[in-house]
């Protein structure tokens, strides 16, 4: 239909152009009401005694009542991992087991839609985003990691390589089932056995996982799946019987973390917060660029630790930037995850949305101007408007903070050293967005940006292949790739 | 009968062993200070520790390094890193191979200096010469580490994937108290090939051989501020080398379990990359490798579209 107002600046569709509901069905997964642990090849009541509930940010409705380990339970898990390490994991020849692990990847991939049903009532994000990017992506690091079993001696030239023994993994709740992938599927294929345990939010997808590596005969005890909160990750992390730590979630916890490791033999990589910068020269495709900024920050609710939350535009097309990108988020469909047109999702729980609402009146008290766009938000459920604050400064709690939400900062730039140490000044260094059209200056930033990831006219990407991490207090070591794989062998020299 | 009973301070500090009886020229001797920036200061403290030989005999006053001496020198590698790690990797590889060029050309004074201090003559000459072996062993990775740990990474999407070592920036060092120089630049080299600039504090018990190796680096054409030496206690200091919020790395070299656990827990304030270096023999080849060089790098990712 034809707009008809001359005077019109804004593009507006919302109230000409509706979108039906297109709701993904679920009536074919298949959820219990109750989860135990998985431990040793199976479920199991918790010693513990002691359930949580996990619930649909989207309704707050219940879905499953999830055990919580105790020290004991880790205790058994570790056990049963160490055992699965001495008697079959590391015993067994490396193509053996590479084949374990395709098995599990072509079983995620047979019930890919039901993982991502799950994984979008479990964790608030849009069914487009699961169905699309996380569980694919979850198969694919299996299949990529399973090739690598049998060929380790090529991933560490000079050397020999093995495992190291046992694996505690702690994985966060905003890609549940993509991070259980790529914390065990390089763990496997590099002759390790696992415990891991997923957020206290969204433990589902994973005890799905448990089913599949179940399903795949993998040996009893290789893969142990405990669901719990903070007090079982510590315990986790404290448990004499492991050699290797994982963990991805807050600097915060991280420099717990590697505090509580601080003169033991055990390896460690973090993968921890981050505040991107996101920058956007003058030369820049902006019509891109404006999606490129769009899908930085709201991808996934902005629960991303490479979510791109500092925009950086060059002054000359500041105005035009910001203008556009009003424009492009007012069309950003919010809400229930599971409609196939939701662009933005639920907040993936009340104490993440407090949180966020919280980091809103700062901004405000900080005097950013915050704009917000219009749409109508579900009453039942935690819901957070896509934000935008001009008027900020580098020092602003905004700027610097992590806020793990659907909250953009932008600050403008005039040159291209002005970009690079405003993009710098930061604690964090996990990853960046460049957007120009001259190649050069692509590389020149790329090279300056102190971070792990950059997208050079592109953002979110990512792959099992392309290696993920942070430079400074966003963590060290490597997930994915070749580089991925080094942070679960042990070397010798030859 | 004088020769033989010449001091080692004295071989040390330059006398002709065959100056004339009866009119001997008296020395003149070096004051060993800290190399910070470029420059040779003495401790802003003030403070010295008084070095003697196995024989009891006063070799030097040794600067007491404080903590301010290690900020300015962080202050200093901060500065530096940047253009340091932007050097061309070709030059980077010639200074380092200048280093071993510069050294070799100081074996007596070295030699004389590791004898003092109570290491034998023919294991000061192996020290040395294995320094230098290490220096040009190292000089020789700098243009040849990123081709063996790069890699570009077959993405599905339609971009240009690619994975590069770049430096972590800057290292606080402690360097192994044992072999004074070969201890030294076992971990400092390995940490300046890679694009990183150090502030390092030499074994208290060979201090000499540090700060004379300081004297190599200012006359290698390693930029100012890439390689900062300092002399004092490590008790004192080693909290200061491990708790800075502007280092990224911290390379301890030891075995004490109660200074790991604090290297550790002070590198967890801002996420410093500890490396601990326990090792029994620095001659060892293992001790040298481009896996040493890795441990103080960053793995950047670059995505790139193609098409248009």
């Amino acid at each position: 239909m034809a707009r008809t107002s001359k005077k019109q600046t804004a593009l507006k569709f919302r109230g000409e152009w509706e979108y039906a509901p297109a709701p993904e069905s679920k009536d074919h997964i298949r959820l219990e009401k109750k989860y135990g642990l998985f431990i040793n090849g199976k479920f199991s009541e918790p010693r513990s005694g002691k359930y949580f509930d996990s619930v649909n940010p989207a309704d707050e409705t219940l879905l499953a009542s999830v055990a919580e380990a105790g020290a004991e339970d880790v205790d058994l898990a570790v056990t049963a991992a160490r055992s699965a390490y001495e008697k079959t994991w590391s015993k067994m020849p490396a193509r053996e087991r590479g084949k374990y692990i395709y098995r599990i990847a072509r079983l995620m991939q047979e019930r890919a839609r039901e993982l991502a049903i799950i994984e979008s009532m479990d964790g608030g994000k849009p069914i487009r985003e699961s169905r699309d990017i996380d569980i694919p992506l979850a198969a694919a690091h299996f299949f990529y990691y399973a090739g690598w079993a049998d060929k380790l001696e090529y991933a560490v030239p000079g050397r020999t390589a093995g495992p190291l023994g046992v694996a505690g993994q702690i994985i966060p709740w905003n890609f549940p089932l993509l991070m259980a992938a790529w914390k065990i599927a390089p763990a496997l294929a590099a002759g390790n056995t696992v415990v891991i345990k997923p957020a206290e939010t969204t433990p589902l997808t994973a005890l799905k996982l448990a089913e599949i590596i179940r399903d795949a005969d993998l040996p009893s005890g290789v893969v142990n799946i405990i669901t719990g909160a903070g007090s079982t990750g510590s315990a986790l992390v404290n448990h004499p019987g492991i050699q290797k730590v994982a963990f991805t979630g807050s600097t915060e916890v991280g420099k717990m973390i590697q505090k509580t490791l601080a003169g033991t033999d055990k390896k460690y990589t973090l993968e921890l917060g981050g505040k991107a910068a996101n920058i956007i020269f003058e030369d820049a495709a902006i019509d891109q660029a404006v999606e490129g900024i769009i899908n930085g920050i709201f991808f996934n609710q902005g629960h991303v630790c490479c979510a791109g939350s500092r925009l950086f535009v060059q002054e000359p097309v500041a105005a035009k930037v910001i203008r556009k990108l009003k424009d492009r988020m007012e069309t950003l469909l919010v809400g229930d995850p599971l409609d196939k047109n939701t662009d933005v999702g639920a907040i993936n729980s009340k104490a993440q949305l407090d949180k966020i609402h919280k980091y809103l009146k700062i901004g405000v008290n900080e005097g950013g101007e915050m704009y917000q766009t219009s749409c109508k938000l579900p009453s039942r459920g935690f819901w957070c408007r896509p934000t935008l604050f001009t008027d900020v400064s580098q020092s602003s709690r905004i700027v610097q903070e992590e806020i793990f939400g659907p909250v953009l900062s932008v600050q403008t730039f005039r040159t291209v050293e002005e970009a690079i140490e405003k993009a710098n000044n930061i604690p964090y260094g996990l990853s960046g967005g460049v957007w120009t059209d001259k190649g050069s200056k692509i590389f020149r930033v790329t090279s300056q940006i102190r971070a792990g990831v950059i997208w050079a006219n592109t953002y979110n990407k990512f792959d099992p292949v392309s290696p993920f991490g942070g430079y400074k207090e966003s963590g060290m070591g490597r997930e994915g790739g070749l580089h991925g794989l080094l942070p679960y062998i042990q070397t010798y020299s030859n | 009968m004088e020769q033989t009973e010449k001091k080692k301070s004295e071989t040390l500090n330059g006398t002709r062993p065959n100056g004339q009886e009866g009119n001997k020229r008296v020395s003149v001797r070096k004051t060993y200070k800290l190399y910070i920036d470029g420059k040779f200061p003495r401790s802003e403290s003030g403070r010295y520790y008084a070095l003697t030989s196995p024989e009891g005999e006063m070799l030097a006053n040794i600067c007491r390094s404080s903590r301010k001496d290690f900020r300015d020198a962080v202050v200093a590698a901060r500065k530096a890193q940047p253009a340091w790690a932007s050097r061309s990797a070709f030059n980077k590889g010639q200074i380092l191979y200048r280093l071993a060029e510069i050294l070799e050309g100081r074996t007596a004074q070295f030699t004389a200096e590791l004898v003092s201090m109570g290491v034998s003559e023919s294991r000061s000459k192996q020290e040395i010469q294995a320094s230098i072996d290490r220096l040009v062993y190292y000089a020789g990775w700098t243009d040849k580490f990123h081709q063996v740990f790069s890699s570009v990474n077959p993405v599905e999407s339609s971009h240009f994937n690619f994975s590069v070592p770049e430096p972590t920036g800057v290292v606080s060092i402690i360097a192994p108290e044992e072999n004074g120089l070969l201890g030294l630049v076992s971990v400092i080299a390995p940490a300046i090939a890679g694009g990183n600039t150090v502030a390092v504090l030499a074994s208290s018990a060979y201090p000499l051989t540090a700060i004379t190796f300081a004297e190599v680096v200012n006359s290698s054409d390693v930029p100012a501020g890439v390689v900062n030496i300092l002399t004092g206690y490590r008790s004192e200091l080693l909290s200061w080398f491990s708790n800075h919020m502007d280092v990224n790395a911290v390379v301890y070299c030891g075995s004490d379990a109660e200074e790991i656990r604090l290297v550790g827990e002070n590198a967890s304030l801002n996420v410093k990359r500890p490396v601990i270096l326990s090792p029994g023999d620095w001659y060892s080849p293992q001790e040298e490798n481009p896996y040493r060089i890795m441990e103080l790098q960053e793995v950047k990712t670059t995505w790139h579209p193609i098409g248009q």
